[in-house]
């Protein structure tokens, strides 16, 4: 199934390149890039300079995969959320990259409900995250309905984690099936702090952001400073809506959150979000799904802005797709779209659709509605696509590996 | 008793047909998940509910009911209820 993608070669990167940052903590690695689609899953092997990619796939061929991840603690372990328009949703694990799969022996479910009332069933796992690093099997998993899962053996079962699941304060603010994305709500941007294990985020496309400072014991909404729809009230959870929330690793004190409204910034210990969003260009607004962090600076974020006006078409502003960085902590916004079509190009990328490798200058990677996997190997400053004709990409992340 | 099993869960059983007991639907699909490990899930959800797109017919007729008795002569059909693109 193995097939190579020869890319044009692009001009040498240039003189700012990276030049002002800490240099990179690591040794340069092979980047993996994990693709998750509509119709299946596919993995791109980068080469050491990222130039030629050999994809393997499709895995899973007609399964929903909302989020495939590599365990970044022993750089083996693959995890990928799916299901089928028509199977229950489940999790495959795989211990060799890809080579051979085996299914959790027990996926996240919800508990089963008291006789007479009426429980909630998963429809999809949403978000996978790897747990804090000196607990090497943990996993976090989101799901649709929402609800916060745990596993705490690899990925192989899972349980529901917390008492957010249950507890009817929660529930009230997660709303229904009815509320928000139009395929389920979701529980994703699950967070762990790199210093303190017991330090978790999570968010809720309906229901906010919110922290525990005890290991999931307690759980509390921050979103003073976010903004609601026009006509809503700011003061309600429930109508709440984050996109995608990053903690950046260089300064875990510092979060970022591309919100249904606007982008923001979130600086700890401070609950008060600030944003953002206002000072990019009015035309092209701060609407979007994804956001990401640059690995070794806290002031550096891309994002993907999409058109939230009227309808909300969600697709890329005036269907000329462009990625926006600030390098400043929000201060200030560039285009960055050199090698993107410049017109008649109506996708958009999805929340956990966008994301960055770790090497020298930082790679980033975006999958496309339309089924196209556009990289840059210079932080932006120019983008090649490398696949095209792929199912509608629902994630995309890049792993080194050694 | 035969279990007839639809292409979407052939990845489980890796055949058409499978043999499972129990005196009741529910105890048929819980020897089935004893054979083949997770496919239970996939066909019925953590509150016991059949799920959307899968159809469960006994003998020709739709069961709908996991405590429906089951006798070792009867027939069971899993089918997908194709839809969606």
């Amino acid at each position: 199934m193995a097939r190579k993608i020869r890319k044009p070669t692009v001009r040498p990167q240039g003189a700012a390149s990276g030049t002002r940052r800490a240099p990179r903590s690591q040794p340069a690695r092979r980047v993996l890039v994990l693709v998750a689609t509509r119709k299946g899953a596919w993995l791109y092997h980068g080469d050491a300079t990222r130039k030629t990619w050999r994809v393997d796939g499709p895995h899973f061929l007609g399964h929903i995969i909302s989020h495939l991840v590599l365990d970044p603690r022993d750089g083996r372990t693959l995890l990928a959320a799916a299901k089928t328009g028509h199977l229950g949703p489940t999790v495959f694990r795989s211990t060799d990259l890809g080579r051979t799969w085996k299914e959790a022996a027990r996926p996240p479910a919800f508990a089963k409900a008291p006789a007479g009332e009426s429980g909630r069933a998963v429809d999809h796992t949403f978000w996978l995250t790897p747990g804090h690093a000196a607990e090497p099997d943990a996993w976090y998993a989101g799901t649709s309905p929402q609800g916060l899962f745990r596993s705490a053996d690899g990925g192989v079962t899972w349980e529901p984690f917390s008492y957010i699941n249950d507890d009817p304060q929660y529930r009230t603010w997660m709303g229904t099936v009815q509320d928000g994305t139009p395929d389920g709500p979701k529980l994703h941007s699950i967070i762990v702090d790199p210093r303190d294990s017991r330090h978790l985020y999570f968010a809720m496309s309906g229901g906010g952001v919110h922290e525990s400072v005890d290991g999931a014991r307690t759980f509390t909404p921050i979103v003073k400073g976010l903004e609601v729809v026009e006509g809503f009230d700011a003061t309600n959870i429930s109508f709440h809506d984050p996109h995608c929330v990053r903690l950046c690793p260089s300064n875990p004190d510092r979060l970022y959150q591309q919100n249904h409204c606007g982008i923001y910034r979130l600086d700890r210990p401070s609950n008060a979000w600030v944003r953002i969003g206002k000072n990019m260009p009015k035309r092209v607004g701060d609407i979007g799904f994804p956001l990401v962090v640059h690995p070794r600076d806290a002031d550096t974020v891309w994002v993907f802005p999409m058109d939230g006006t009227t309808v909300w078409p969600r697709t890329s502003p005036d269907g000329i797709p462009a990625v926006y960085v600030t390098r400043n902590g929000g201060r200030t916004w560039q285009r960055s779209d050199s090698g993107m079509p410049e017109r008649q190009a109506w996708w958009t990328v999805k929340r956990q659709a966008m994301t960055a490798d770790a090497q020298d200058p930082v790679g980033l990677y975006f999958g496309t509605t339309s089924g196209e996997l556009w990289m840059s190997r210079d932080e932006g400053r120019r983008w090649s696509c490398i696949a095209r004709h792929l199912p509608e990409v629902y994630a995309v992340e890049a792993a080194g590996l050694a | 008793m035969k279990v007839i099993i639809p292409s979407s869960l052939r990845s489980y059983t890796q055949r058409s047909e499978a043999e499972a007991s129990g005196a009741t639907l529910s105890a048929v699909l819980a020897d089935l998940d004893r054979a083949y490990p997770g496919i239970r899930f996939r066909m019925i959800d953590e509150q016991n509910r059949i799920r959307r797109h899968i159809r469960i017919f006994v003998n020709g007729d739709q069961v709908r009911d996991l405590s429906q008795p089951l006798r070792a002569t009867d027939e069971v059909v899993i089918v997908q209820a194709l839809s969606g693109g």
